[in-house]
């Protein structure tokens, strides 16, 4: 058993499956904009403004923020995990690592904060 | 392939004691044609520099002693003939990657065994011996199969490199196709605790899915198809 303290469940099987749900959410949300862009009504603003207003899109919209987030922090803490080490780095890998860490946490927050702002201030 | 008269060999070498860095070192070795085993090339060199070093022992594939990286794939030298490891008319071999080299080809394994040492590669039973054997039906021991066989060479877990990033946290695909082993065997009682020390992020799910492991395995065994059984066991619990 490893100790960690700065994956997102300290369970390797929690982030394994978050980051596959997260992935097929992504992956929904992805097929249904483009759908909507390729196929649906024209994107003008009133078109655009319709779709954000519906709660059901909402509630997607949010769905796909949140799963980003995970999906991206699993990502961004397994690749510093990988390259930012000790290990290959000497001993300011921890120092960078955690920097890293830092900054994918806050880029995350930032994201997700001004996308929930994007989404309900439509 | 057609294989002429001579070979031309390039094979790392390292001497710690007196070399600043590795190099590769070319040789030209008269094999007549013959499709012969990387192992009896390397037997050929040593008889123009005695002072290679590599690793064998049964040279038939069954100790995993010489364990090495040819053309860029790991794999056995007694059982790789060197027309699958011949690319632009020459043999290169390099020690298998990610392991400290000792010396030449040979690689300190320690690192390897102490990952396979930590899934406890042993039966772990608590009832009481009964008086003759532990008795498996004929389908309970199939389970074991293509498990058991591992011959710990080394060349899957020296082929990943999720191995080679972390190989003091992630246990690698040879440990792993261990562990599955144990948690497939009927007559050991310890699954629950055996699943319990693989559920952090590195020991198993550091696993990214390259399947080198499989590609490299000299003995056909498939680690990644055990770390994704592993995986369902421990989802199968967990949900």
């Amino acid at each position: 058993m490893v100790i960690n303290i700065t994956n997102f469940a300290r369970s390797g099987l929690y982030d394994w499956m978050a980051q596959r749900v997260s992935a097929v959410v992504i992956a929904a949300y992805s097929l249904f904009l483009m759908g909507y862009l390729f196929f649906g009504a024209t994107p003008d603003y009133a078109a655009w403004h319709a779709l954000f207003s519906q709660t059901w899109m909402r509630i997607f919209s949010l769905l796909a923020l949140i799963s980003i987030a995970v999906h991206a922090w699993v990502g961004m803490w397994t690749i510093t995990t990988d390259y930012l080490t000790t290990r290959l780095l000497g001993p300011k890998g921890t120092a960078l690592r955690f920097g890293a860490q830092v900054v994918c946490g806050i880029l995350n927050f930032v994201v997700f904060v001004w996308g929930v702002q994007v989404i309900w201030g439509f | 392939m057609f294989l002429g008269k001579t070979l031309k060999v390039s094979v790392y070498r390292y001497n710690p004691e007196k070399d600043q860095a590795p190099y590769l070192q070319d040789f030209t070795v008269e094999i007549n044609g013959k499709d012969m085993m990387v192992l009896d090339v390397l037997n050929l060199i040593k008889e123009q520099d005695t002072s290679l070093a590599y690793r064998r022992s049964c040279r038939e594939g069954v100790c995993g002693s010489d364990g090495m990286n040819m053309a860029g794939k790991n794999g056995l030298a007694c059982i790789t003939p060197i027309s699958q490891a011949i690319r632009d008319n020459k043999l290169v071999i390099h020690p298998l990657p990610g392991l400290p080299v000792i010396r030449d080809l040979v690689v300190d394994m320690n690192q390897f065994y102490t990952q396979y040492e930590k899934v406890k590669p042993w039966l772990q039973n608590d009832q009481p011996a009964p008086a003759i054997e532990r008795l498996q039906t004929p389908e309970q021991r199939e389970k074991l199969d293509e498990l058991y066989e591992c011959i710990l060479c080394a060349c899957c877990s020296s082929g990943c490199p999720s191995f080679w990033w972390n190989p003091d946290k992630f246990l690698g695909p040879a440990a792993l196709l261990q562990a599955y082993r144990f948690l497939s065997d009927s007559r050991d009682t310890h699954t629950a605790e055996r699943l319990a020390a693989l559920d952090d992020p590195f020991s198993l799910f550091r696993c990214r899915g390259i399947m080198n492991c499989t590609h490299v395995c000299p003995k056909g065994l498939n680690p990644a198809r055990a770390i994704g059984h592993i995986r369902t066991m421990l989802f199968d619990r967990g949900v």
